[in-house]
This record gives C-alpha cells, sequence and structure tokens, in this order.
C-alpha cells in the first residue's frame, strides 16, 4: 500500500494543457462550448462510442483520450455504456454491411436531442474501403451526422477538438 | 548440422507416406515455403500424418485459380519448430468439395466454415455447416472470394436466421451481449448459457466488422497492399505490414539492407511495448485496479508521442513498406529513444512490483481463464496466449529475419509460463516487455549503417510468397499469389486472433460472469484481424 501512494504522489497531476497549436482553436471556442455543455447538459457530456467497421485505430486513440494526460472529463466530457444515457455517438467506420443495422438501432435507441460525430477517414468517407461488397459507405450514409473528425486514425488533440467543435 | 534434419520433418513425413503422389509445388520461389500438391482425398490423410508428427495447424484457405485456366486450391499451412510445410490440393470448378480436417486440428473448425462461407468450398465432414463472417442475411449463393463475384456492388438482403446453440435445464438462462457492447470496444456478440453465476457455455459470433479485406487486396497494386496491410488492425499496423512486405519480398528475391531489417525489428518492439503496456494496465483495470490503468496508460502515451515526433506517426502507420521503411533513425532520435526507454523502465518495474504484491488482483487474476497446456496444442492457439499456456512459439525464435536470427548478438528471452490464467497471461506481457526495452537499446547502440529502402520490383506470374511474423499478439501469417499479369491474384491474411478466438471460448466455461470481460481482456484479440 505505502509503494502504491508513494507512487501516486511521486506521479502527482500529469494531466496538460492543449499544446499550443491547438490551444487558440480550442480556446476560441472553449469558452462558449463550457458554457454550451453547462446550459445544455448540465454540465456533463455523456458519448456512447460505436465501432461500425473501423480496423481499431480510432478506439485506441478515442482511449488515449481519457488517459491521465489528455484527462476529457474535465472538460465534462465522459464515456456511458449505454446509448440510452448519451448526448452524443462517436461513430468510427466505415459503416459494415454486417453493422449497419446495429449502428441504425443504437441511434434510434439514442434519446433526442443527439450528436453524432463521425471519426477518422474511414467514417468520414469510406477511406481505403469503398467499393466494396461488405462495406455500405461512410457513417453518413447510414445515419445522419453533424460533425466529422479526420484523420488515421485522428490524434487525441483532433478528436478534442472535434468533440468540442461538434458542440461549439 | 542437426538443425537440417529437424528442418526437414515434415517434408520426410509428407515425401516417405505420400511418394509420388506428393508433387513439389515448383512455381513457388524459392525463397518462400515448401508447398507440396497432394490429390484432393489424401488431403486429410496428410493432416492425420503431420498430427502424429506433432504438427501443429497454422492455417488453412482456398484459392481461386481459375484465372490460371485450373480450378479452386484448398492450402493448408502446418508448423512444428523451424519448419513450416504448405499442402496444397486442387479441386475442380464443378465439384467444388474437400476433405474436412476439423477431425485432426480444431481450428480447422472455423477456418473451414469460412473457405465454405467466402470461397463456396464444401469441407466434407465437417461437423457445423452453419456460415462464418457471412451474416444469415447475404444471399446463399454470394462467395466474395471467387472471381465471378462483383466486389463493387451491394448485396441485397435476404431473411434467415442464425442457429445458436441452446442449453436447457432448470435454472439455465442465456446472456446475449453485443454487438455494440459496453465500452469503447470493437463489436461482436457473446451469448452465454449460465447457471447462478457459473458460465456453462460461451458462443462467440463474430464477423461485425467484416470490410471484405482480403478481396479488396486483389484490385490493388503491390505498393497499395502495405497501405491496406497496415489497417487490417489498427492496433499491430507495424506487424502487419511488415508480415505483407516480407511475403511480398520473398516473392521477388528482394535482400533488404541490414539497416533497413534492423528498423524494422525496432520498430516492431516499440508496437509490442506500447500495446503491453496499455494491456497490463487495462487488465489490472478490469479487476478494479484502476491505479495501474492511470499509471501505464501515462507510460504508453510517452512511447506513442516519441514514434509521433521521431516518426511522423503516433502508431508508425505506413512506415513499413515494401523493400524497407519510409523513415530513419538519426543520431539525435537515438539519445531520445534511449531516454524515454530509461524513463519508463523505471517507472515500469516500481509497476511491476506493486502487481505483484497486491494480493486483492491476485485473487482476481490467478486461476481465472484458464486454459490447459493440453488445450492450448489442441486449439494451436499462437503468441501470448500459447505462451502464458506451455507452448514455446515464437516466429522470434523459430522463423526470424535479421537481427533476430543473430542468436549469439540479441540472445532473446521468450518467457513460457504454464498455468494459462489471466495472471500468466499478463506476466507473458510483463517479461516481453522488458525484453524489448533490452533489444531495443541493443539494436540502437549497433545499428548498421546503409540505404533504409531498396527498390522492389513487382513479381512475375504465377508466384507465390509467405511471411510469418511475431506481431505484439503472435503469429501473424500473410500468403500471396501473383495472378497471370503479375496483379495481386490472393492475399491471405491470418491474424493470430482468427486461432486465439477459439482458446477465449474454451476458456471461459466454469468461469463466473463477472470474470468474463477480465479474461477476454487477457486475451486482447482483435475483432477487425478476425473479420477481415
Amino acid at each position: 500500500m505505502i509503494r502504491i501512494l508513494r507512487q501516486i504522489f511521486r506521479t502527482g497531476i500529469v494531466t496538460e494543457p492543449l499544446p499550443s497549436e491547438a490551444l487558440s482553436e480550442a480556446e476560441e471556442i472553449g469558452v462558449r462550448l463550457e458554457e454550451a455543455i453547462r446550459k445544455r447538459f448540465r454540465g456533463s457530456l455523456a458519448i456512447r462510442q460505436v465501432d461500425a467497421g473501423s480496423c481499431n485505430g480510432c478506439e485506441l486513440e478515442i482511449h488515449a483520450i481519457n488517459n491521465p494526460i489528455y484527462n476529457c472529463e474535465r472538460f465534462g466530457i465522459h464515456f456511458t455504456a449505454s446509448p440510452r444515457f448519451a448526448d452524443m455517438l462517436l461513430v468510427t467506420g466505415p459503416v459494415t454491411r454486417n453493422m449497419e443495422i446495429a449502428l441504425r438501432r443504437t441511434y434510434n435507441a439514442t434519446p433526442p436531442p443527439k450528436v453524432v460525430v463521425a471519426v477518422g477517414d474511414c467514417g468520414c468517407n469510406c477511406g481505403m474501403f469503398d467499393e466494396s461488397y461488405a462495406v455500405v459507405g461512410g457513417i453518413d450514409k447510414v445515419i445522419p451526422v453533424n460533425a466529422v473528425i479526420h484523420g488515421c486514425p485522428p490524434t487525441p488533440v483532433a478528436l478534442l477538438q472535434g468533440i468540442l467543435k461538434a458542440i461549439g | 548440422m542437426n538443425e537440417s534434419v529437424e528442418i526437414n520433418k515434415l517434408r520426410d513425413v509428407i515425401t516417405s507416406i505420400f511418394g509420388s503422389d506428393a508433387k513439389k509445388d515448383e512455381g513457388q520461389h524459392p525463397f518462400s515455403v515448401l508447398t507440396y500438391i497432394l490429390p484432393r482425398d489424401k488431403f486429410a490423410d496428410a493432416a492425420k500424418a503431420l498430427k502424429k508428427a506433432y504438427a501443429l495447424l497454422a492455417a488453412e484457405w482456398a484459392t481461386d485459380e481459375t484465372p490460371f485456366g485450373r480450378g479452386f486450391g484448398v492450402f493448408a499451412c502446418y508448423r512444428k519448430g523451424w519448419e513450416y510445410l504448405i499442402v496444397k490440393a486442387d479441386v475442380p470448378v464443378e465439384d467444388p468439395a474437400f476433405p474436412s480436417l476439423t477431425k485432426n486440428f480444431v481450428p480447422a473448425y472455423r477456418f473451414e466454415r469460412q473457405i465454405q462461407s467466402l470461397m463456396g468450398i464444401t469441407p466434407a465432414g465437417h461437423p457445423d455447416s452453419r456460415p462464418w463472417i457471412k451474416f444469415e442475411d447475404w444471399p446463399e449463393d454470394a462467395w466474395p472470394l471467387r472471381k465471378s463475384f462483383d466486389a463493387s456492388k451491394p448485396m441485397p438482403r435476404v431473411d434467415g436466421q442464425y442457429k445458436w446453440v441452446k442449453a436447457e435445464g432448470e435454472g439455465v438462462y442465456e446472456i446475449p451481449v453485443g454487438p455494440v457492447h459496453a465500452g469503447i470496444i470493437e463489436p461482436g456478440h457473446f451469448r452465454f448459457q449460465a447457471v447462478g453465476e457459473d458460465i456453462i457455455n460461451l458462443e462467440e459470433r463474430l464477423g461485425y466488422v467484416h470490410k471484405g479485406i482480403e478481396k479488396k487486396f486483389e484490385s490493388l497494386s503491390w505498393e497499395k497492399g502495405a497501405g491496406l496491410a497496415g489497417r487490417v488492425s489498427g492496433d499491430t499496423t507495424v506487424a502487419h505490414s511488415l508480415a505483407y512486405c516480407m511475403a511480398l519480398e520473398s516473392m521477388t528475391g528482394c535482400n533488404l539492407t541490414e539497416r533497413a531489417n534492423w528498423l524494422r525489428a525496432i520498430f516492431l518492439e516499440r508496437e509490442r511495448i506500447a500495446n503491453h503496456l496499455g494491456d497490463i494496465g487495462a487488465i489490472c483495470n478490469d479487476a478494479a485496479f484502476a491505479f495501474m490503468l492511470y499509471q501505464l496508460s501515462k507510460l504508453k502515451e510517452i512511447v506513442l508521442r516519441t514514434n509521433h515526433k521521431l516518426f511522423g506517426h503516433r502508431f508508425m502507420m505506413d512506415k513499413i513498406i515494401p523493400g524497407g521503411v519510409a523513415v530513419d533513425i538519426e543520431p539525435g532520435a537515438k539519445k531520445e529513444i534511449l531516454s524515454e526507454l530509461d524513463r519508463i523502465s523505471k517507472d515500469f518495474e516500481k509497476l511491476a512490483v506493486i502487481y505483484e504484491e497486491s494480493p486483492s488482483l491476485e485473487d482476481r487474476v490467478r486461476g481465472t481463464g484458464v486454459l490447459r497446456p493440453e488445450k492450448a496444442r489442441e486449439l494451436c492457439v499462437v503468441g501470448i496466449a500459447a505462451r502464458a499456456s506451455g507452448l514455446n512459439l515464437d516466429c522470434r525464435i523459430f522463423n526470424p529475419f535479421p537481427p533476430y536470427n543473430q542468436y549469439d548478438r540479441i540472445e532473446l528471452g521468450v518467457p513460457v509460463l504454464i498455468t494459462g490464467d489471466v495472471h500468466a497471461r499478463t506476466w507473458v506481457r510483463v517479461q516481453e516487455t522488458r525484453e524489448s526495452i533490452r533489444i531495443i537499446r541493443y539494436m540502437l547502440e549497433n545499428l548498421p549503417d546503409g540505404e533504409i529502402c531498396l527498390p522492389v520490383n513487382p513479381p512475375s506470374s504465377g508466384l507465390c510468397g509467405f511471411a510469418a511474423v511475431e506481431g505484439w499478439r503472435g503469429e501473424i501469417i500473410y500468403w500471396l499469389q501473383s495472378g497471370p499479369a503479375g496483379e495481386i491474384n490472393r492475399c491471405m491474411v491470418r491474424d493470430p486472433s482468427s486461432v486465439n478466438w477459439l482458446a477465449l471460448e474454451q476458456a471461459i466455461p466454469c468461469n463466473i460472469v463477472p470474470d468474463f470481460p477480465l479474461c477476454n481482456k487477457s486475451f486482447n484479440q482483435s475483432y477487425s484481424g478476425h473479420d477481415l
């Protein structure tokens, strides 16, 4: 136990502000955004992540925004297990034929008002997986999309910026 | 040399039993793996004979060879120690069937369902005729891997029902989970039959992220194929593109510079470290020990940031290309990596002690999700799962590329545990992380000079290439075949998850339902790599 405590105190808080190149853009909408989250979501934005066919690269980066360095919870963002509690769907793709129905159901299970964000090049426009018998298309081919985050995969900073933008 | 006797053992089995029936496939490039063509009715006999010689089944797949004016080909790849051997049987178009290997080798169970679903060749004598990856709402005669199939058009949906395994009896109930299940995770469906808290059966249903990758390869150039291979499973992007490139290089006889090989090895080990750090943390987190997750995800982030800074991508996607690598390690970068490794290793050792000395954690991870060594062998599992269950398998030892084959210099230690539980799979990762840190240091200090990439000539027609690479999860196999015009005729991808998913299903019964996430995490399989 002593070892655990020592390691915790020695590590301290490693959370850092967004790097300077990302800072201006994030700051610009950040103030309005926190205000919007407080008003519209009572200070907490619940996100349900849906993998509709990704290679799992995007999932790694979405995990990363939860790590102590990016610590997305400080912005009032948290990931929920059920779409029924979600304000936002963060969807990675391309949407495969075998996931199309499940994605529709997840969308319908999310109560309005809801925001859908397509993540990654594949989610936005199919990426390398266009013109396949097994792929339906980008996320917007299946459910209405409000915002997109490009990248293969998008870095954690790009993800945070994209989420902030989608609500701002 | 003693070694050559060992290497030729499986070959001797085939030549001595089948004599003149077994024809060596001369179409194979000499750098590729040894392939024998057997008459179709001897396909299962070969499996039986090789099993007696203690071989394991590594992969099974089919090709459509109608562009060559032939029918289909069915392939089984066996492995024993140093030796890989492929047995091929020709299958005529008018009678698409072959003898099933499932009774001899359990992993053939899913390989063959997949062959039937996607290529439309029937494994005669297979105990389970349900499709795999192909869902019930696909048209029954849609066989995407056949050349006659038009892959650019979407398929109509038809009615159909999947036949689940049922369990009945007093107090038996069912828990269906997925495909969209809790957490930031890929989609898959798990169906538990349970009595009280105890699981009596688990059935997996996968295929949700099937993107038609193997078919897609056939429409790409050889160069672009490396990019697609890097997106088969995002967390294993280095190892997958490496295996693809090595298979391609084995077809063209391209010899890389030593520097290119060493850089590839460094990238491969960095990918291993990053994923192991994340996994160890996530396993502990699933045992409610969140402290480790936060500490280790911090270390993982350090590795990814260094990658981004030095190589331009956090996961080093597209950095391995045919003929070598796309990015070099500059002299200044070497110092940076070394100091990064010092930092990680210092913290990591402290955390390893905490892992070992926490009784509450030990209580959850020991004796949970046990995959017994005899079961692991029967299921022919690979990678971490194999080494945690007493199987000494590692392509870096048994099928090495330079620098791994310089044993006197690298002296790679491969941890093998026999308990097969969650703890064993975690501890294999801990020891491998240490080894990877050690050998990266060595490789950086002794990095040879030279070009980082050489031009690769596109292969001529009718050649085959093979490569097996130890990714962080385990052995990844690529098998390539060039068509009549020198294009990609077939690219077979075998992610370690394709074999190991079956092992998870077998390790779960007799555990309690709340331990499933913990067991699942300890295997941490790729859905995307399996579904393709």
